[in-house]
């Protein structure tokens, strides 16, 4: 009875992405009888060869995700062993949570108001400095090498791997390692490369292929900062998916299939690159060089990451709002010379109706998540060490690859373009992250309490309702922000089960992204950076309030 | 009321950690000692029901002559006190004693306000537990067990976090309401001081019997005082 709650979990997790593939590779050989063809054919593998940009987009793909995710890793590793233990660094670990709330999009359009040819950046240093009274004619956004999309995931990639970092110092021992490190001669850095990196990074290893398999397949990202013609594959397959013409969809899916080989192959070699950088680490570490001379370039190096990267985004969003009420607002000033508020009036009757079906959309997948969360770490006392790779598996398995086919399932079965199927499509993605901010503190939990309720003559009902529940107030609120920023970030699976007729504010602001309208961008952008950020808010807000007078229920 | 431990066998891994055979008679303190590692929280853990997955036990438990091996935690009546107090941090101290009493019962509020009374701290119904100090606490997370009506009494060396003068007074005060109520007592302990103090007989987790040191003049002071 009580292994309900786990498999329950398990079946939302695995069993839509497998689905979905299934749902993939019968079109991509050319059976669809959705679309009246039940002949198995090398036709859409044909045309998809034909296409004469495949050959960039695939490199696009690959680039522009392993540049991203090394980038990302190397930051991460980084800001933690140059800064651990410092009260800069407290700091950072701090202001962390609205780093994560924020969703990728929102971020991707701040950066790109902000290093546009047009952008404050350019402003800020024209005409004085450059010279320009125009905006120069340089493609900084949209560049066809990709850089301005790697620029763009690594803002939103940097603050989850710090985070799962956080989470696997204590259990490194990362602090006294680096001490006795540096006791013994070692630079801060070298230090903990030498003798913690190992093992933290056998803990984030899972977080890593997720965040190399996004990189390598994000659309909405790509979408407003990456190349155009060609696209990054991912792209591409959407641009088919969606394509008046529905024999297009047969090419989208053989596109999906070699999105994700081509996602499979890069996590091998990635896994590969495992191997030989331990077996180079590990001489290394052997052969006793102490880095010490390495602070003085790595620390700055590392603070200065941490730093643009705060500046990036925080005026990136600054950008979005100065954007949605500015009226004229001319190339060198570096404010409008006419503020207004026409932009939101404009949109006010839309603006309602649709921030209402996102939160809708958001509240219900986040709670159905933290509910199968809950129930799930209820049935499994221990760690369960296979299951939580399992876990990954939505988050691994590209998006672009599996949803196409689950949108074709929801189509057959009528179930698409109805809010409730966004809000299970969300509930895949979800789930994952409910589970994994939750995990830690349900089993930090002190059993002992427990065992006090239970002996006290608590059932088993009582004890989670009455004393366990309770005692992770915080942490459940945490749960439920996060689960609902990620809601409220997912493009695909609302455009794509949505099928047009569902919007949210992620879904607006991204189609608005190719319209050039800076002034519409910046209302819906902010818009969906706000609400999630509202909730995170809402979430620390309510347990401190609850918990107001209990000392014992503040973090410790 | 009394305790039976009958052929009771704790293992790990096949290895026997733990091997008793003992009457606990009501109001009489039975002290386990023991280094740390020795098994002896395990056999309390077993004893309250809730053993970790890696260890087995055969053996029975008798509780009032009932046998309450099987029996879940939650219905053996057996109230347990660890090191620490384990009050629940959102419930304010009424709450927490109105937690461990019985539904039951007929006036609450006032079972609540007396026991409070009994252990010197009337009308802290409303307060926060965290606001209280260490022995307030301890106090509270005992009179929160004696409510539930236990028919015996589990200790996991719950003086060890006190300081010596409060250590004396708790101890009295645990093992005086124990008395009173006849209770059986499983005191598990590494301070010589907490078994001499409880007067009955002292095993190790084998089941032999100790004699413990002499007194020296310190603790024959602290306990007439």
């Amino acid at each position: 009875m009580a292994r309900i709650g786990l498999w329950a979990a398990l079946a939302v997790l695995a069993l839509p992405v497998l689905a979905g593939l299934a749902g993939v590779i019968g079109p991509a050989f050319g059976y669809f009888p959705a679309l009246g063809s039940t002949q198995i054919s090398p036709e859409p593998m044909r045309a998809l060869f034909a296409w004469p940009g495949l050959g960039t987009a695939m490199r696009l793909s690959v680039t522009t995700g392993f540049l991203a995710t090394a980038l990302s890793l190397a930051l991460t590793v980084l800001i933690v062993a140059a800064w651990q233990g410092t009260q800069s660094f407290l700091w950072v670990t701090r202001v962390l949570a609205p780093f994560l709330a924020l969703p990728h999009a929102a971020a991707a359009f701040g950066l790109a108001f902000l290093i546009a040819p047009s952008g404050w950046i350019a402003r800020a240093l024209s005409p004085w400095a450059t010279g320009w009274d125009r905006p120069p004619d340089l493609l900084l956004v949209n560049d066809p090498f990709g850089f301005a999309l790697v620029a763009g995931l690594v803002l939103k990639e940097v603050p989850f791997l710090l985070l799962m970092t956080l989470a696997a110092l204590p259990q490194a021992d990362s602090l006294r390692s680096q001490l006795v490190a540096r006791a013994l001669g070692y630079g801060r850095v070298t230090g903990w490369l030498k003798a913690v990196a190992p093992r933290v990074y056998a803990q984030i290893r899972l977080p890593v292929y997720a965040v190399l398999a996004y990189s390598m397949s994000v659309v909405d990202v790509a979408h407003i900062l990456g190349p155009t013609r060609p696209p990054t594959l991912a792209v591409q397959i959407l641009e088919w998916s969606t394509h008046p013409d529905l024999a297009m969809r047969f090419q989208a899916a053989a596109g999906a299939l070699l999105q994700l080989g081509l996602v499979l192959v890069a996590l091998a070699v990635w896994r590969g690159a495992e191997w030989g950088i331990g077996w180079l680490g590990t001489r290394w570490a052997a052969g006793g060089a102490r880095g010490q001379k390495l602070d003085i370039v790595l620390r700055p190096l590392g603070a200065a990451g941490a730093v643009l990267i705060g500046l990036a985004v925080g005026l990136g969003l600054a950008g979005l709002l100065v954007w949605s009420f500015a009226g004229l607002w001319r190339f060198p000033s570096v404010w409008p010379e006419v503020w207004t508020l026409r932009n939101w009036a404009g949109q006010s009757a839309d603006l309602g109706r649709i921030l209402r079906d996102t939160a809708v959309i958001a509240f219900g997948s986040t709670a159905i998540a933290l509910a199968l969360a809950i129930a799930a770490l209820h049935a499994s006392p221990g760690a369960g060490g296979a299951r939580l790779g399992l876990i990954y598996l939505p988050l691994i398995v590209p998006q672009i690859a599996f949803l196409p086919g689950l949108a074709s399932f929801a189509l057959v079965l009528g179930l698409d373009g109805t809010r409730m199927a966004v809000m299970l499509a969300h509930l895949i993605f979800v789930l994952p992250y409910v589970y994994l901010v939750l995990a830690d503190p349900w089993r930090a939990w002190d059993a002992r309490a427990g065992v006090a309720a239970a002996a006290l003559g608590a059932g088993p009902v009582r004890v989670l309702w009455s004393v366990r529940l309770p005692m992770l107030t915080r942490a459940l609120a945490v749960a439920f922000a996060v689960g609902f920023a990620t809601s409220v970030a997912q493009y695909l699976p609302s455009l794509l089960i949505g099928a047009g007729r569902v919007s949210t504010v992620t879904t607006e602001a991204v189609a608005l992204a190719s319209s050039g309208n800076r002034r519409l961008i910046g209302v819906w952008a902010a818009v969906q950076m706000a609400l999630p950020m509202a909730m995170f808010a809402l979430c620390l807000a309510v347990p401190a309030l609850l918990f107001r007078y209990r000392q014992g229920m503040r973090i410790a | 009321m009394s305790l039976d431990l009958d052929n009771l066998v704790i293992s790990r891994e096949g290895r026997p950690m733990v091997a008793l055979s003992c009457h606990v008679a009501p109001g009489e303190v039975l002290s386990i000692m023991g280094p740390s590692g020795c098994g002896k929280s395990t056999l309390l853990a077993a004893l309250v029901g809730a053993l970790p997955p890696a260890f087995s036990m055969q053996g029975r438990v008798v509780l009032n002559g009932r046998d309450i091996t099987a029996v879940p935690t939650h219905a053996r009546r057996l109230g347990i006190l660890f090191q620490d107090d384990i009050l629940f941090p959102h419930l304010s101290v009424g709450a927490n004693l109105g937690f461990g009493l019985p539904r039951s019962g007929p006036d609450r509020g006032q079972a609540i306000s007396t026991a409070l009374e009994e252990a010197g701290l009337g009308g802290l119904q409303a307060r926060d537990p965290a606001s209280l100090s260490g022995g307030q606490r301890a106090r509270v997370a005992l009179m929160r067990t004696l409510l539930s009506d236990p028919l015996g009494l589990l200790l996991d060396e719950p003086f060890s976090k006190l300081d010596s003068a409060l250590r004396a007074q708790m101890r009295e005060f645990v093992f005086a309401r124990a008395r009173a109520r006849h209770l059986p007592v499983v005191l598990v302990t590494h301070d010589l001081e907490d078994a001499r103090a409880a007067g009955g007989p002292v095993l190790d987790v084998l089941g032999n019997h100790l004699s413990l040191p002499v007194s020296s003049p310190a603790d024959l002071s602290a306990r007439t005082s």
